[in-house]
């Protein structure tokens, strides 16, 4: 049976990439649409009317939503190539916190770095800085989270380096300073071409937050 | 191995810490129970958990794990023997995780909105948790297929997930005085509650509601109520 896989995403978001990255660590072909989010097409709320969010696989006509769900899913419907979750039970539980973890705490975190002014901005770098450590800690001496190979966690964090430029402009501090370790992790992620190919460069996120706070801070 | 190999920290009174206990029950395995007390942190589950601090948090042979609904996955899949959890197709699967992640970030919270609103803001809090039970209600069509439960013929991870707040649910009923869940609008849902709740998997361990209003009471932030 043919199989038709598209996916309904956005270029900067760092929840579509990890799709991305997943489909490209398969090396499943797919077809990409870029959701205009200020002008949603038909398909995407026929097929995420609960959230109205990308990004949304659709798999031979059935629709799959929220990322690390859908990178999930992909793990165990291609499950011939790439592992991404562990084959142990308790190694793919620990994944699969550390990316819940990754989805609590940095975006939210990572938002308040370009939306917040003052004593607000001030706590609120403190606090991602804290995140980004708690992550530090946890990748510890290993090559990728994931362990001697490149997996589910890693995913799921790598597509916010794309990101890093952003963050530490509006954070207002160097990454490679605070934490050398997450940004060496980083570095060796985009050697592989799945992550290179996939991530957007930095810059060009770094304009298009620029244009996102100056809306939301009405300057 | 003997039952001390499986200790859980949690709480009675804890819907995420029930998860757990139903999955226990599905399996068949034993375990030990280790009772929070509220508002004193154990300093077991402080060295368990020192990321979010939180029950429920499963010690398997002394490895912690943290999280209900990843505890339960992880149990559906080392006690693997026993009747299945999760579906097996990977479809059903993603659809059981997404309905799973809606409760908890959607229905969950909208309803404990309910505890600590009034006037405006607890009618606009209610309005929300109906708005939410049409959303589950198409979500039991599409996933139960006719069937008795979330999970088919047996109750499952999102019946677990889901079922496991009906205790807030009776009992903010009976604290604000305002219906929240309209069983004539669904009585597919209706039947489901009640079939959870009856589930030997399940008997015991859904917090009695009076005995649970009562415990309410003691979590900060309610306005006074007549």
């Amino acid at each position: 049976m043919a199989e038709e896989v598209v996916l309904l995403d956005f270029w900067v978001s760092m929840f579509g990439m990890r799709v991305r990255v997943a489909l490209a660590e398969k090396g499943i072909k797919y077809e990409y649409r870029e959701e205009d989010l200020r002008n949603k097409s038909d398909l995407l709320l026929q097929m995420n009317p609960v959230h109205k969010k990308i990004p949304v696989l659709i798999h031979n006509g059935k629709p799959i939503c929220e990322s690390l769900i859908i990178v999930q899913y992909i793990d165990e419907v291609w499950n011939d190539k790439s592992p991404l979750l562990p084959s142990d039970p308790y190694k793919r539980a620990q994944a699969r916190f550390w990316a819940d973890f990754v989805d609590k705490k940095v975006y939210e975190s990572g938002r308040k770095l370009w939306t917040t002014k003052g004593e607000e901005h001030g706590a609120a770098k403190k606090e991602f800085l804290e995140i980004l450590k708690t992550l530090e800690e946890e990748l510890g001496e290993k090559p990728y989270f994931g362990g001697e190979t490149f997996g589910f966690v890693d995913v799921a964090f790598v597509t916010f380096y794309s990101w890093f430029n952003a963050f530490e402009t509006f954070g207002e501090f160097s990454m490679e300073a605070e934490h050398p370790k997450i940004i060496a992790w980083a570095k060796r992620c985009m050697q592989k071409e799945s992550v290179a190919k996939t991530l957007p460069d930095q810059q060009k996120v770094y304009e298009f937050v620029l244009g996102m706070r100056k809306r939301f801070l009405g300057e | 191995m003997g039952k001390s190999d499986i200790k859980l920290i949690g709480s009675w009174a804890s819907a995420f810490t029930t998860r757990v206990r139903i999955a226990f029950n599905i399996k068949n395995v034993e375990y030990e129970h280790l009772e929070e007390v509220l508002g004193k942190k154990s300093d077991l589950l402080l060295q368990s958990n020192p990321v979010h601090k939180k029950f429920p948090v499963l010690l398997h042979d002394g490895k912690p794990l943290p999280e209900s609904l990843i505890i339960v996955q992880y149990i559906d899949e080392v006690w693997s023997s026993g009747p299945s959890i999760l579906p097996a197709d990977p479809l059903d699967r993603a659809l059981e995780r997404f309905w799973a992640a809606y409760v908890d970030e959607k229905f969950f919270p909208s309803l404990k909105l309910v505890r600590v609103t009034q006037g405006e803001q607890l009618a606009a809090a209610v309005e929300a948790v109906g708005k939410s039970f049409e959303v589950l209600d198409g979500a039991f069509h599409q996933c139960s297929k006719g069937n008795a439960f979330f999970g088919g013929e047996r109750v499952g991870y999102l019946d677990i997930a889901f079922g496991c707040t009906l205790a807030w649910l009776r009992a903010l009923e009976k604290i604000v005085g305002v219906k929240l869940f309209d069983e004539v609008k669904h009585p597919a849902l209706a039947k489901w509650m009640d079939s959870f709740c009856s589930d030997p998997a399940v008997d015991g361990l859904i917090p009695e509601t009076d005995r649970f209003i009562e415990f309410l009471k003691l979590l900060p932030g309610a306005p006074p109520r007549h």
